[in-house]
C-alpha cells in the first residue's frame, strides 16, 4: 500500500471536526454574530455524544444528541446576546468556560472508559477499486455528510433566498430590521446551527478520532475553527480547503515520526496553534482583505427601536 | 410582559449591585445543583464557602490562590477596557514560569541575595516577551490578539512540557517531569506562620493600588479607557491606537509573568508540568466580576479563589468533581453578563416604549 | 393633475391622534393629516419636529402608542414594513436602506416579498428605472455607486411595488441642484400616475415650488397646515420654528497670512468603500472661512482625516502656520494650533457614556488638565463648565453623560469646547447636520465670530444655503476632486450645482491657471 494512503486518510480524519465546527461558525458569522464558545459547545457535544452512545449503543443517537446539547449550548450565548445584547466577545468565552466546566463536570465517572469506534462504512464495488478506494471510499458516514454539508451551507450562502437575507443581516441589522427582515430570528437559527455542527464537531473526536472521553479534549479545535473561519475569508469553499490543510499540518508528527525526523514530540505538537497563528497573519495583514470580506456587523449588538 | 427601556444614563448603582446579583445567582443555581445532585444543600455550601475559611491556614490558602488571579485579574482588566482581548494570561503566566525559574535553576542551590529579585524580574520579562507577540502582530499584521493570545497558551503550556521532560528534567528525579526543587534563596517566604502564602499577596496587592491609580488618575489611564469606550474618539483625540495596544499587552505580561513565577518561586518550589489550574483562564472571570476596576478586582480574584478552596473542599469531602469549580466561573459570568444589562436597562411594564436612538454596541464597562 | 379636483377624491390615508412617546421626549403628540391619491403633501418641520417618526409609523417600523391609522377607509394596524409594502406603500429612507456589499438587483429581491427569478427581476428593474428617467443598472455592486445613484435605486425598488403612497425622507439632501429638479419631475409624473406622495423636508423652497399640500409638525405637534403656493418662505418660516429664520450676515473683511495650506495632495483610500483624494489644492487665510459643498461620500470623510491627522501623508502636502504637518497625528497638529469639529459626534467627537467634564479632557488636555501625567480634574470641570455656559449647552452640569444630551446640545458643546481651545485654524464637519434650528443659528454664529477674531475656519457641509450664508469663498469636493474656489456673490446654485457633478475642468483646480490665480488673488 502506499505509504501516502494512511496519511491522507488520517488528515481526512483531523479535518472532519473542524469542517463541521468552522462551517457552523461560518454561518453565524455571516448573520453577523461572533460566538467564541465553540470549544465549549464542542466538549459539550464530545460528553452528550459520547454517553448517549455508550448507553444506547447507536452513534446516530450520539451525534444527535451531540447536536442538541450543542444547540442548548448555543441557545445560553443567543438569548444572552441576542436578547439581552450582551457583549459577544465576553459571552463567547463565558460559554466556553462554562462549556468546559460543565463538561468535565457531567463527565467525571465517564472518563477513560471505551466506546467502539464508528466503523468506516463500504460502499460495494466502489471501496474496492484500488488505491481510489482507499482513498476516497473508505470513511465513516460523518465524512460524507460533512461533504453534503458544504455543499449545503456553500448553497445557502450564495444561490438561497434566506442566505440572501441572513447575508444582509449580517452587513447591517438595522437596514435588514427597517425593510422588515426578522433580524433576531435570523440570527437565532444560525446561531443555533453552529452550535449543532460544534456539538456534532465534538463527538467526532469522542466518538471517532479517541474514540473515548477525556477532559478538555478538544485542546483548542474550536479556537482552530475559529481562526479557519477567518483563514476562509467568511466563504465555505476556503474554510474546507483550510479544514484540510490544519488536518494535514497535524498529522505532520506521524510524518515526522515515519522518517524518523529527531524532534520532540512537544515541538511538533506545537505546529498547529504556530500554524494558526501564522496564517492569522497572512489574512489580516492587509486591512482591505478583512474589510471586503467580514460581515460588517460582526460582534454587534442590535437593538431595534421599533 | 416586562419591556426593556433604555435608561437616560447608565445606573451607577447597578454596576456595582451587579457582581452581587450575579453571585446570587450562583449561589442560586448552586442550591439546585446541589439538591438535584441528592446532596445537602446548606451542608455543601458550608464545606464550599465557609469551611475553607475557618482556619488560618484556610485563609493563608485563599490568600495564596488569590496571588494568581488577582495579578492576572489586574492586568486583563486594564487590558480589557481598553478593547485589548488578551485571553491568553495562562500563557503569559506559563512563559514567567519558565523564564523566572529558568533563572532558579541556574542559580541553583546559591544564596546570593540576587537571585530573587533576578528571578522576578526574568518572570515579568518572561510575561511580557510572550504578550509582545500578539502586540507585535496586531499593530504591525493587523492580526487579532484574541485567537493568537489563545493559541500562545497552548505553545507556552508544550514549551514548558518539553523543558521538564528534557532539559530541564531532575535526574534524581525518578523520571518524573519536573525540574530540581529550587534551594532556599530561590523559594519566596513565607508571609504568615503555619500558612503557605508567600509575599506575593502584598506585591498583588500593592500593584492593585498602582492600577488603581493608574487606570483612574492617569492620563495615560484615561486615553486607554477612551480607545475602549469609543475606538474613533481616540482616533479623534490623537491617541495612538498602537501604543494603547502595546501598553495594555505589556501590563499585564508583566502582571501574569510575575504571577507564573510567583507560583513556582513559591508553594510549588520548582518547574513541573501543570504550574496553574487554569488560573490566567479564571482571571477574565475576575476581571470582569471586578468591573474592570483594580480594586474591584481584588474582591473578584477572593471570590473565585474561594470557589476554588471550595471545590477541592467539595472534592474531599462529599466526593463531588473538582471540575465542578468550572462550572460555578462559567455561571458567574453568565450571571454577571445578564445582570449587567440593567446598568443600561430598566424593565417597564408593556404599552411603554423604547430607545429613539440605537444603542452603542456595550464595550467593556468599566466605572467612568 | 388638476388640484382643485384633488378635493373631490377620498382621502387615501387618514392619521388621527397619533401619539409617539420615548422616555426623554415626546416625538409625535395628537398628530392628524390626510393624503388623497395623487397628492403630493409636504411635511414640513425643523429636526428632531417628529417627521421621521410619523413616517416610520406609517411604514410599520415604529408602532404609536395611541392614535388610528386609516387606509382607503379601512382601519389598519401596520404591524410591520412588509405589511405597508402589500398594502402599498412605499418609502425611501434619509440614511438610505441598502446593503453596500450586495448588487442592487439582490438589494431589491430582499425587499420583494415574492421570490423573482434574477433575470426578469433585471429586466424589470431596468425598465421601471428608465422609464421614470433613473438609469441603474442591476448588476452593479452598491457601494461603487454614488450617494445620488443610491437614492435611485431606493426609488425604483419603491416603484417596483407600483406603490400607492411614496413616503420620501427628506430626499435632496444628497443631491445636486440639478439631481433635485430631476426628482421632481419623476415625482410630479409619479403624482399625476395618481399615486399620493409625502414628502418631508424642512426646505421651504423645495416645499413650494413641488407640493400641493403642506402639514407643519413643531416640537412633534402639528403647528398648521397650508397651501405651499400661497405661502413666503418667511409665512412658513413662522409656522415651522414659530419665529423668524434669523440669517447670519458676514461683515467683509481683509483676510490675512496663510494658516493652511493644502498643495496637490492626493490620497488613496484604505476603505474599499471610501473615496480616494485627487490632487487636492486649497489655502484657507486668517480671518476668512473657506466653505467646502458637496454631497456627502465624495470624499468629505477622506478630508477631514487627512487635514486632521487622522491619516497620515508624506511629504509638504499640507502646511499648517507654514510647517509641513503631513506626518503629525491629530494631538501634535492640535499643538500647532489646530482644532476640528468631526460630523459624527457621538463615538467620535465626543465619548457616549463619558461625562462632558472628561469629554472636556478628550482634547483639551494641553490646557493645563493634565500635569505630569496625571489628571487635574478642577482644572477640567471648570473648562467644561465654561463651555456649558458660554454656549448654553442643556445639559444637568459638567457630570451629565455625552450620550444624555441631544444633538444640538452636544454639537454646540463640542463646538464650544474646541473653540475655547483657541485654535488658529478650525474645521468643521457638517456644524448643523440634525440640529435644532437654534442651535444651528447658534454655532454658525459662533463660527464667524471665530473668523472675525482672525482664525482661519475650513466648515464641510451639505448645506448649499448655509455655506452661502458664512463663506468667504466657497469651493465644491466632488468624487474626490476639489473646484477651484469662488466668492458667494461671485457665483450662483446653478454654478456651484454643475461643479457638485464633478465639471470643473481638469485644469482649474491648478493654483498655476490664471483662472485660480485670479480667484487669488481678488482675495488679496
Amino acid at each position: 500500500m502506499n505509504p501516502l494512503i494512511p496519511m491522507i486518510a488520517s488528515t481526512v480524519l483531523a479535518a472532519t471536526p473542524l469542517i463541521y465546527a468552522a462551517l457552523g461558525e461560518t454561518v453565524v458569522e455571516r448573520s453577523g454574530v461572533l460566538n467564541l464558545g465553540i470549544e465549549g459547545m464542542m466538549l459539550i457535544g464530545a460528553v452528550a455524544g459520547f454517553a448517549a452512545t455508550r448507553s444506547s449503543g447507536s452513534d446516530a443517537v450520539g451525534f444527535l444528541a451531540a447536536a442538541a446539547a450543542g444547540v442548548a449550548l448555543s441557545l445560553i450565548f443567543g438569548f444572552l446576546t441576542l436578547n439581552l445584547q450582551t457583549n459577544q466577545v465576553a459571552t463567547g468565552l463565558a460559554l466556553t468556560l462554562f462549556g468546559i466546566g460543565l463538561s468535565a463536570f457531567v463527565g467525571h465517572n465517564l472518563a477513560g472508559l471505551p466506546v467502539a469506534r464508528l466503523a468506516p462504512i463500504t460502499i460495494p464495488g466502489l471501496t474496492a477499486i484500488p488505491v481510489i478506494g482507499d482513498l476516497l471510499f473508505h470513511y465513516d458516514i460523518m465524512v460524507y455528510l460533512s461533504v453534503a454539508l458544504f455543499i449545503g451551507v456553500q448553497w445557502f450562502l450564495t444561490k438561497s433566498r434566506a442566505g440572501l437575507t441572513l447575508r444582509a443581516i449580517g452587513e447591517s441589522p438595522g437596514v435588514a430590521h427597517a425593510i422588515g427582515k426578522p433580524v433576531l430570528t435570523t440570527r437565532y437559527l444560525a446561531v443555533m446551527f453552529g452550535g449543532a455542527t460544534a456539538g456534532i464537531a465534538g463527538a467526532y473526536l469522542s466518538l471517532v478520532q479517541t474514540p473515548m472521553w477525556v477532559e478538555g479534549m478538544s485542546a483548542g479545535k474550536g479556537w482552530i475553527a475559529l481562526a479557519l473561519v477567518v483563514f476562509g475569508t467568511w466563504k465555505p469553499a476556503r474554510v474546507v480547503i483550510g479544514a484540510y490543510l490544519f488536518g494535514g499540518v497535524t498529522q505532520f508528527q506521524l510524518f515526522a515520526q515515519g522518517f524518523g525526523l529527531p524532534i520532540p514530540t512537544e515541538f511538533l505538537s506545537m505546529l498547529p496553534y504556530a500554524a494558526t497563528v501564522v496564517v492569522l497573519v497572512i489574512i489580516c495583514r492587509d486591512p482591505k482583505t478583512i474589510l471586503l470580506n467580514q460581515p460588517a456587523s460582526l460582534g454587534h449588538s442590535f437593538h431595534s427601536a421599533a | 410582559m416586562l419591556r426593556l427601556e433604555r435608561r437616560a444614563t447608565p445606573s451607577s448603582t447597578m454596576s456595582i449591585a451587579s457582581p452581587l446579583l450575579a453571585a446570587a445567582g450562583m449561589l442560586v443555581t448552586g442550591f439546585l445543583l446541589f439538591s438535584a445532585l441528592g446532596k445537602d444543600p446548606l451542608e455543601a455550601f458550608y464545606l464550599f464557602f465557609i469551611k475553607p475559611l475557618s482556619s488560618t491556614y484556610g485563609i493563608g490558602e485563599l490568600l495564596l490562590k488569590t496571588t494568581p488571579l488577582l495579578l492576572c485579574g489586574l492586568g486583563l482588566a486594564l487590558g480589557f477596557r481598553a478593547n485589548v482581548w488578551n485571553i491568553g494570561a495562562e500563557g503569559q503566566l506559563t512563559m514567567g514560569a519558565i523564564a523566572g525559574g529558568g533563572v532558579a535553576l541556574w542559580f541553583g542551590d546559591s544564596d546570593s541575595s540576587f537571585a530573587m529579585p533576578l528571578m522576578l524580574l526574568a518572570g515579568i520579562l518572561g510575561g511580557m516577551a510572550w504578550a509582545a507577540i500578539p502586540a507585535f502582530l496586531r499593530t504591525r499584521f493587523n492580526t487579532n490578539e484574541i485567537l493568537v493570545t489563545l493559541m500562545l497558551v497552548y505553545i507556552a503550556q508544550l514549551m514548558l512540557s518539553w523543558l521538564v521532560h528534557g532539559p530541564w528534567r531532575d535526574p534524581q528525579g525518578q523520571n518524573y517531569p519536573q525540574s530540581q526543587g529550587f534551594g532556599d534563596a530561590e523559594t519566596m517566604s513565607v508571609l504568615i506562620n503555619g500558612t503557605r502564602v508567600t509575599w506575593g499577596i502584598v506585591y498583588a496587592v500593592g500593584l492593585a493600588l498602582i492600577a488603581w491609580v493608574f487606570s483612574e488618575k492617569t492620563f495615560a489611564g484615561f486615553r486607554m479607557q477612551v480607545a475602549g469606550l469609543a475606538p474613533a474618539a481616540a482616533a479623534y483625540a490623537g491617541f495612538s491606537e498602537k501604543r494603547n495596544i502595546w501598553i495594555a499587552l505589556m501590563l499585564c505580561g508583566a502582571t501574569a509573568g510575575l504571577a507564573g513565577i510567583c507560583e513556582v518561586a513559591g508553594p510549588i518550589g520548582r518547574l513541573q508540568q501543570e504550574i496553574s489550574p487554569g488560573y490566567g483562564f479564571a482571571a477574565i472571570i475576575v476581571a470582569w466580576i471586578g468591573r474592570l476596576h483594580p480594586i474591584g478586582v481584588v474582591f473578584g480574584a477572593l471570590l473565585m479563589s474561594l470557589l476554588y478552596l471550595g471545590g477541592e473542599a467539595a472534592q474531599m469531602g462529599m466526593g463531588l468533581p473538582s471540575a465542578i469549580t468550572g462550572l460555578f466561573q462559567g455561571l458567574l459570568l453568565f450571571y454577571l453578563l445578564a445582570a449587567d444589562l440593567f446598568i443600561y436597562f430598566r424593565l417597564k411594564r408593556v404599552g411603554v416604549v423604547e430607545s429613539p436612538e440605537p444603542k452603542p454596541a456595550i464595550r467593556v464597562e468599566g466605572a467612568v | 393633475m388638476d388640484h382643485s379636483g384633488l378635493a373631490d377624491l377620498k382621502p387615501r390615508l387618514v392619521l388621527t391622534g397619533i401619539t409617539k412617546r420615548y422616555p426623554s421626549v415626546v416625538a409625535n403628540d395628537d398628530i392628524s393629516l390626510s393624503v388623497r391619491p395623487g397628492e403630493i403633501h409636504a411635511v414640513l418641520g425643523e429636526n428632531g419636529a417628529g417627521k421621521s417618526t410619523l413616517m416610520k409609523i406609517i411604514y410599520g417600523v415604529t408602532k404609536p402608542d395611541a392614535g388610528t391609522i386609516m387606509w382607503n377607509d379601512q382601519y389598519e394596524t401596520i404591524a410591520a414594513p412588509s405589511q405597508a409594502r402589500r398594502m402599498g406603500i412605499g418609502m425611501v429612507f434619509q440614511h438610505f436602506s441598502l446593503f453596500e456589499t450586495l448588487t442592487v438587483w439582490e438589494n431589491i429581491a430582499l425587499a420583494l416579498d415574492e421570490h423573482v427569478p434574477t433575470a426578469q427581476l433585471a429586466a424589470r428593474i431596468t425598465e421601471v428605472s428608465e422609464k421614470y428617467g433613473l438609469p441603474i443598472d442591476p448588476y452593479r455592486l452598491v457601494h461603487s455607486m454614488s450617494v445620488g445613484e443610491r437614492q435611485r435605486v431606493e426609488i425604483v425598488r419603491c416603484l417596483l411595488q407600483e406603490p400607492k403612497l411614496l413616503i420620501m425622507d427628506e430626499p435632496t439632501s444628497v443631491l445636486t441642484p440639478q439631481a433635485v429638479l430631476i426628482l421632481f419631475k419623476t415625482l410630479r409624473r409619479l403624482a399625476s400616475e395618481g399615486c399620493s406622495i409625502l414628502y418631508i423636508s424642512h426646505k421651504l423652497d423645495e416645499i413650494r415650488s413641488l407640493c400641493d399640500t403642506a402639514t407643519v409638525l413643531r416640537g412633534g405637534r402639528v403647528s398648521g397646515s397650508a397651501i405651499p403656493r400661497n405661502e413666503t418662505n418667511e409665512s412658513l418660516a413662522r409656522l415651522m420654528i414659530g419665529g423668524e429664520l434669523a440669517e447670519c450676515h458676514l461683515t467683509p473683511r481683509e483676510p490675512k497670512e496663510v494658516r493652511l495650506e493644502v498643495e496637490r495632495l492626493s490620497l488613496p483610500t484604505p476603505d474599499p468603500f471610501g473615496t480616494s483624494l485627487k490632487d487636492i489644492s486649497l489655502t484657507v487665510r486668517s480671518g476668512e472661512i473657506l466653505g467646502i459643498a458637496g454631497v456627502s461620500g465624495n470624499g468629505q470623510k477622506e478630508l477631514m482625516a487627512a487635514l486632521s491627522g487622522e491619516r497620515l501623508s508624506t511629504g509638504s502636502m499640507i502646511k499648517l502656520l507654514g510647517q509641513p504637518v503631513g506626518a503629525l497625528d491629530p494631538a501634535k497638529r492640535r499643538t500647532v494650533g489646530l482644532t476640528f469639529v468631526p460630523e459624527e459626534r457621538l463615538g467620535r467627537g465626543a465619548v457616549p457614556p463619558m461625562s462632558l467634564a472628561y469629554n472636556a479632557l478628550l482634547t483639551g488636555a494641553r490646557k493645563g488638565m493634565v500635569l505630569n501625567g496625571l489628571i487635574h480634574p478642577s482644572v477640567m470641570r471648570t473648562f467644561s463648565k465654561t463651555v456649558i455656559e458660554r454656549f448654553k449647552v442643556k445639559c444637568g452640569g459638567e457630570q451629565s453623560v455625552a450620550s444624555s444630551l441631544s444633538g444640538g446640545n452636544l454639537q454646540k458643546y463640542i463646538v464650544g469646547r474646541e473653540t475655547m481651545l483657541q485654535p488658529k485654524m478650525m474645521i468643521v464637519a457638517q456644524p448643523t447636520w440634525g440640529v435644532d434650528v437654534g442651535a444651528a443659528q447658534l454655532i454658525r454664529q459662533a463660527l464667524i465670530d471665530l473668523r472675525d477674531q482672525g482664525v482661519a475656519l475650513l466648515v464641510i457641509s451639505e448645506e448649499l444655503d448655509e455655506l452661502f450664508m458664512i463663506s468667504d469663498r466657497l469651493c465644491v469636493l466632488a468624487a474626490g476632486r476639489l473646484s477651484p474656489s469662488v466668492k458667494p456673490a461671485e457665483t450662483s446654485i446653478e454654478q456651484i450645482g454643475t461643479w457638485m457633478s464633478g465639471k470643473f475642468g481638469e485644469g482649474e483646480n491648478d493654483a498655476s491657471t490664471p483662472a485660480a490665480s485670479y480667484l487669488e488673488a481678488a482675495h488679496a
